[in-house]
């Protein structure tokens, strides 16, 4: 270290000014019982969390209530900082997608795309991504959504106080769970969006099961909305709850749903269209509520128009079982891996063709295989920042290669790290009670947040 | 993609394309003789290449650092909405009374991407009339991203902005470099109040101050942390793990194939 910098941390005398009480389940009117000195003009400052609350992950919000009002809301995040963007300097390109999925794990595939986008434009390659690889990236994406929403959604009840919501929209996402487990062989946290294309084939048993869930998903959907649409507790909790209208969308750069429930049709998807969005037929949602309730509908109607696009995509990839070794991953072999995968005796690895070949057969296969493997593929130096559309508002990962084989900077952009930023705007003026639907509006995930 | 090409500015040979690639080998930047040129004059050094230093690994490539040049600066026509949003700036600020090379300083169009180089005196006036000129409506401040140079030297810091305009469907990116010796950058709070966290994220991880910022506080690491993380003079830290009977080291102590 040469340099070193010392931020202040707080005294004694700041950590020790005015009376502390310490609640630990106890009723609070015990607690200021025999309190004499209290007021009831008194401002009173909450800690709530650092917690779990649902699916957020670890969050804790310093409120400054007066009475029943909330005259300030500060957001302390960093509970779940794991130095990913560090870690991802001292692993390989390829490497980075493994990281990188888990800074927020309810849309593990739109951390990995909007990586491999980046280090892709970087290489040069942007246009000689397979067809194929396209597709099976926008069918996953839009899965993805799909279950981020709900991931968002079923919580956002049970938050409310309603289990049965809970239970409805996560039974909705453990079936794309299960579609995601059958063609990357993992719920969560794939890695399997690669620089170059994607891990492994879709097969037509694949698409089977999506059609199957395409049977079954408009049903959920339909029910969910019977649930909640006209749910008057819901409705008490959430409409002209949060308000955040399109000037203040526009000073904190608010994208994605919360933008979309001011009236302003801002979808990336559609503006700038990147993987071939703009030959799917779907529209973007809106309403002009500019609170909680709206947010709610921009997200259920998005489940709806992302199940339009799987079905299209499912349709384009069927339709190309016709060609023959119709590539999934780059034909480069600079850059794709060489061998393709297949389930052995040990788990899944390169096919035993495949190590036959590089065993027996050929020294220079086997160097091939070893130094792109290991070594990894050497990326241009520049700069690069690819953003897309993320169920939660715009995605982007700002790579910066030196010419090297390791990524020198990958600085994910996550939007809830950004939107974070206006719970103090949502919240501040309002019941404490309307804290948790507004939070919940803006449906982040503490993962991307800290990362 | 719907960015538009632009001339190669790292001085590597074009990627092989469909038509608008072929198009641009046409430019004279991008004749075959002046791109050789460019290559051969420019310094690359490598260093590290042979022999151990503080390592076991005596294969020579433990070490291996390949130092490039600078991406030069890009001439004129950018290519696509570039000139325009170049010509709305330097119109700003010649309007506001300063000259638009000294706020500016170079204009960088790689990979379908513009970059301006901001001088730091200059961000705040610069970073309004991103927001305000009416021909630029940078009204979506997307993040700021620090990125540590130790090798070049009086200007190791850097903060990349990323503005996007709804107005216009536009996108671009501002650098401004600090030395490590005077790590301040003045803050884009004032104009863009979304920088907020943003500017301390990379005070946290990488000792820039933002000058002007309302709170600049910590935010990821604990409050009483010591360093900054992301810097590359900041160890990965980690332990030797234990693998089937053998010690694989951390990873920042392993065996890279640099560069």
């Amino acid at each position: 270290m040469s340099t070193t910098h010392v931020t202040g941390a707080a005294t004694e005398a700041d950590e020790t000014t005015g009376r502390v009480y310490d609640v630990a389940g106890e009723d609070w009117d015990s607690v200021i019982l025999g309190d004499e000195d209290r007021t009831t003009a008194e401002q009173i400052v909450v800690n709530m969390g650092p917690q779990h609350p649902s699916t957020h992950g670890v969050l804790r919000l310093i409120l400054t209530l007066e009475g029943e009002t909330v005259a300030d809301a500060r957001a302390s995040i960093g509970y779940l900082h794991t130095g990913i963007e560090k870690s991802m300097e001292y692993r390989t390109w390829t490497q980075g997608t493994t990281f990188i999925t888990r800074a927020d794990y309810l849309m593990p595939l739109y951390n990995e795309i909007a990586y491999c986008m980046s280090v892709e434009r970087l290489l040069g390659v942007e246009d000689k991504i397979p067809e194929r690889a396209t597709l099976i990236r926008v069918l996953l994406l839009e899965l993805n959504r799909i279950s981020s929403h709900l991931g968002g959604l079923g919580p956002f009840g049970m938050e409310l106080g309603a289990t049965t919501i809970f239970l409805q929209g996560l039974r909705m996402r453990e079936n794309i769970l299960d579609l995601f487990e059958l063609i990357t062989g993992l719920r969560m946290n794939h890695a399997f969006i690669r620089p170059g294309g994607v891990a492994q084939d879709v097969t037509p048993g694949h698409l089977e099961a999506i059609r199957d869930f395409l049977k079954k998903a408009p049903k959920w959907v339909k029910d969910l909305r019977t649930l909640i649409d006209a749910n008057p507790v819901f409705i008490a909790r959430t409409k002209g709850i949060a308000y955040l209208d399109l000037q203040g969308c526009m000073a904190l750069g608010v994208t994605g749903p919360m933008l979309r429930a001011t009236g302003l049709p801002w979808d990336l998807r559609k503006s700038q269209p990147c993987l071939g969005y703009e030959t799917f037929d779907f529209e973007v949602p809106t309403t002009d509520t500019c609170d909680a309730y709206g947010r709610y509908l921009v997200r259920v109607e998005e489940i709806n128009q992302s199940l339009r696009i799987v079905a299209q995509a499912v349709d384009r990839l069927a339709a190309r079982d016709s060609v023959k070794d119709d590539p999934w991953l780059i034909q480069d072999a600079k850059i794709g891996w060489p061998a393709r995968l297949s389930l052995g005796p040990d788990g899944m690895g390169p096919s035993p063709e495949h190590i036959a070949h590089i065993m027996g057969q050929s020294m220079e296969g086997l160097i091939h295989h070893f130094k792109l493997v290991t070594e990894g593929f050497r990326v241009p130096a520049g700069q690069a920042y690819v953003p897309i559309e993320s169920p939660k508002g715009e995605i982007g990962c700002h790579v910066v290669s030196d010419g090297g084989t390791r990524p020198y900077r990958a600085h994910l952009r996550d939007p809830s790290f950004h939107h974070m930023q206006a719970v103090a705007v949502l919240c501040e003026g309002g019941n404490l009670a309307d804290v948790i639907p507004a939070i919940a509006s803006i449906d982040p995930v503490i993962g991307g947040v800290d990362r | 993609m719907t960015t538009p090409p632009g001339p190669q500015a790292d001085g590597n040979p074009p990627a092989e394309a469909g038509g608008d690639a072929a198009a641009a080998d046409q430019r004279p930047e991008n004749l075959p003789e002046r791109l050789g040129a460019q290559r051969l004059a420019a310094p690359v050094v490598r260093t590290g290449m042979f022999g151990a230093h503080g390592s076991p690994d005596t294969s020579g490539y433990g070490g291996l650092r390949v130092h490039k040049p600078l991406a030069p600066s890009t001439a004129r026509p950018y290519g696509g909405y570039f000139d325009a949003v170049a010509d709305a700036l330097e119109a700003a600020l010649t309007g506001g009374g300063i000259a638009p090379g000294e706020a500016i300083e170079r204009v960088v169009v790689e990979h379908g991407e513009v970059t301006f180089f901001v001088r730091r005196e200059h961000l705040s006036s610069v970073a309004g009339h991103f927001l305000h000129d009416p021909a630029l409506r940078f009204e979506i401040f997307s993040g700021v991203s620090g990125v540590h140079y130790p090798d070049e030297a009086g200007r190791e810091l850097s903060a990349v902005y990323h503005l996007a305009s709804i107005t216009h469907n536009r996108r671009v990116r501002l650098e401004v470099r600090a030395p490590d010796a005077d790590p301040h950058i003045p803050s884009v709070t004032a104009t863009y109040p979304a920088a907020n966290w943003h500017e301390r994220e990379t005070w946290d991880f990488f000792g820039i101050v933002f000058d002007g910022h309302p709170a600049l506080t910590r935010i990821e690491m604990p409050d009483d942390w010591l360093g900054h993380p992301q810097r590359k003079d900041y160890p990965l830290g980690g332990i030797p793990v234990e693998y089937r009977g053998t010690k694989v080291p951390p990873p920042d102590e392993r065996r890279s194939y640099y560069s």
